[in-house]
């Protein structure tokens, strides 16, 4: 028997990972990441000569209900078209019995990394951005259900896109009304509740609802709006909601007023769409009243003079400048 | 004196055959099935009992010996549950327990005297133990064993199958594309020069060999484990590491 040394046998261990794209017109690249039952690998797409994104399903889980949920996830994609949605070109299984599917390769960052060293103001519009693509997502009665900083990318030219919709669930079948006036057919031809594990546990800790985190069936789009709200408090604080309490004095409390409604036990205390909270946070941006934080008057007056600041202070030079008019004229 | 290597991929197997016929009826089915555990676990439990207990080179072989060819059998295998946990957690639990009890009832390690053993190579376990680091834990030595172990058994499987498939060059690329520890490799261009071949055929025949041996690999992972759900928890144990 050929002895084997410890570097070949971790180099045979890594190469019996690499999918076998025999038969498609793709070829491996490198590896990219890794997610609960597959991996991402960056490919060369030959026929048109461009640059995909390949995710396989683990080598050990051909032909069962995991390679049913990544051809769902696919199809997933393909019905959310929207520039905040990573789009899918194509879906399959390899020759060695795995699922995969094939979708644009974003390059970018995280946004763990895209944050750093961005200012309130940036972070609060990347919010806004973040929010875009799951409306769109909800009004067409999908859930994410597993939005974390993780799943967030920001692509080379700032695109911001919502990744990983491997866990996200149809709220409703049937035709569902959206706010363009498009109907969509909001099917699952999959038993979504047998392949997403109903009344099982899914998500990620510190970013999942109350609910969502009781595995029971009566989640619905509003868990993704406490997730939106635990991400808002991430990019504020720098630690997600399930890590040690942090003191949160450096975030303003009209924000913080916002996380909290957001992230609120009960949903019907939540924001009831994630355009009503990213419209909140736009209002925090130009100074208006925030709809989740009741202020004082001494608030009121500061948040209008910060909304007001040049006409305020034209005004009040206008009027100083009466005053004196007035007093030197007099003598 | 049964060999390790003479009945080493003959053995008739079937999905899972291993651990059930180890613990069926038929004395030559277990007889061949506890062979078919040795081969793959010898070294893993040579190399952890040196490590763990710290004993000296012949006390390990004769306590490897022992374990593989009295004790697995009439003492361990049959209170096996693969419910309970994976078979190479439990037979090296058996090894400890084996073990201790050999030093709490005798104060020496049982020597194999002249009954039936294995032909072990624990010569070749030695040098390959020589250079394990220091600081590497017995429990991780085990599991990395039991890998090579199972890649080594995969290998011979692929040379059977390319032996009888007729496709020895696919094997004789493979073992020198992959397998070698040369540094640097010999180029697509240079293996298809020295063997008279394009080297798209090298390219070809290297993809066949690997798809091939990963089936080979997974084939006896299947058989070493006793449920689907087994065998798929020690293939992500096995394969489902990040790759960098």
């Amino acid at each position: 028997m050929k002895q084997l040394s410890d570097r070949i046998v971790a180099k045979l261990q890594a190469e019996m990972q690499v999918p076998d794209l025999a038969g498609t017109r793709y070829s491996v690249v490198r590896h990219l990441a890794r997610g609960g039952m597959g991996s991402v690998w960056l490919a060369d797409d030959t026929v048109l000569n461009r640059r995909v994104a390949l995710k396989v399903l683990d080598l050990v889980t051909p032909a069962d209900d995991l390679g049913a949920l990544l051809l769902r996830e696919a199809r997933i994609l393909a019905g959310l078209e929207h520039p905040g949605i990573v789009p899918v070109h194509d879906a399959g299984t390899l020759v060695d019995g795995r699922a995969f599917y094939c979708m644009k390769y974003v390059e970018g960052q995280t946004l763990v990394q895209h944050i750093a060293g961005k200012n309130l103001s940036e972070k609060l519009r990347l919010l806004e951005r973040i929010a875009e693509p799951l409306d769109f997502a909800h009004a067409r009665g999908f859930i994410h259900r597993d939005l974390k900083p993780e799943n967030i990318m920001i692509g080379a030219f700032g695109e911001v896109l919502v990744m990983d919709w491997g866990l996200a669930k149809v709220a409703a079948a049937g035709r569902k009304p959206t706010e363009d006036g498009i109907s969509m057919v909001v099917t699952d031809t999959q038993d979504s509740s047998r392949l997403t594990g109903q009344g099982s546990v899914l998500g990620t800790p510190g970013y999942m609802s109350p609910e969502q985190a009781r595995g029971g069936n009566e989640v619905d789009h509003r868990t993704d709006i406490f997730s939106l709200g635990a991400l808002l408090a991430f990019m504020l604080t720098g630690i997600s909601s399930g890590e040690a309490p942090t003191s949160t004095r450096a975030v303003p409390r009209p924000l913080r007023a916002i996380c909290e409604k957001a992230m609120a036990t009960d949903p019907n205390d939540r924001y009831q769409s994630a355009q009503e909270m990213a419209a909140d946070t736009v209002r925090y941006l130009s100074s208006e009243p925030v709809l989740a934080y009741p202020e004082g008057w001494f608030e009121r007056v500061g948040r209008i003079y910060a909304r007001h600041r040049t006409a305020i202070v034209l005004v009040g030079a206008y009027l100083l400048m009466r005053v004196f008019f007035i007093l030197f004229a007099r003598r | 004196m049964p060999s390790v290597t003479s009945q080493a991929g003959l053995f008739p197997l079937t999905r899972h055959s291993v651990l059930l016929a180890a613990q069926s009826d038929d004395p030559v089915a277990r007889s061949l099935a506890i062979e078919a555990i040795a081969i793959a676990y010898w070294r893993p439990v040579y190399k952890y009992v040196r490590m763990k207990w710290n004993i000296n080179r012949e006390d390990a072989a004769d306590f490897t010996q022992e374990f593989f060819t009295h004790r697995l059998e009439k003492e361990f295998l049959n209170s096996y549950d693969s419910r309970k946990g994976r078979l190479r957690t439990f037979l090296r639990t058996c090894a400890d327990r084996l073990f201790m009890n050999q030093m709490r009832d005798c104060k020496r390690l049982k020597r194999g005297g002249s009954s039936p053993h294995f032909s072990l190579d624990f010569e070749q376990a030695e040098r390959e133990l020589a250079t394990v680091p220091s600081s590497e834990s017995p429990e991780a030595r085990f599991d990395k064993e039991w890998v090579r172990s199972l890649f080594a058994l995969g290998l011979q499987r692929l040379r059977a199958s390319c032996e009888s498939g007729g496709k020895m060059i696919h094997f004789e690329l493979f073992e020198l594309y992959d397998l070698e520890e040369d540094d640097p490799k010999p180029s697509y261009s240079q293996l298809a020069a020295k063997f008279g071949l394009a080297t798209t055929d090298v390219t070809n025949y290297l993809a066949f060999a690997r798809r091939e041996f990963r089936r080979c690999v997974l084939d006896q992972l299947r058989e070493m484990t006793a449920t689907d759900q087994e065998f798929r928890r020690e293939a992500q144990a096995l394969l489902g590491v990040d790759i960098r």
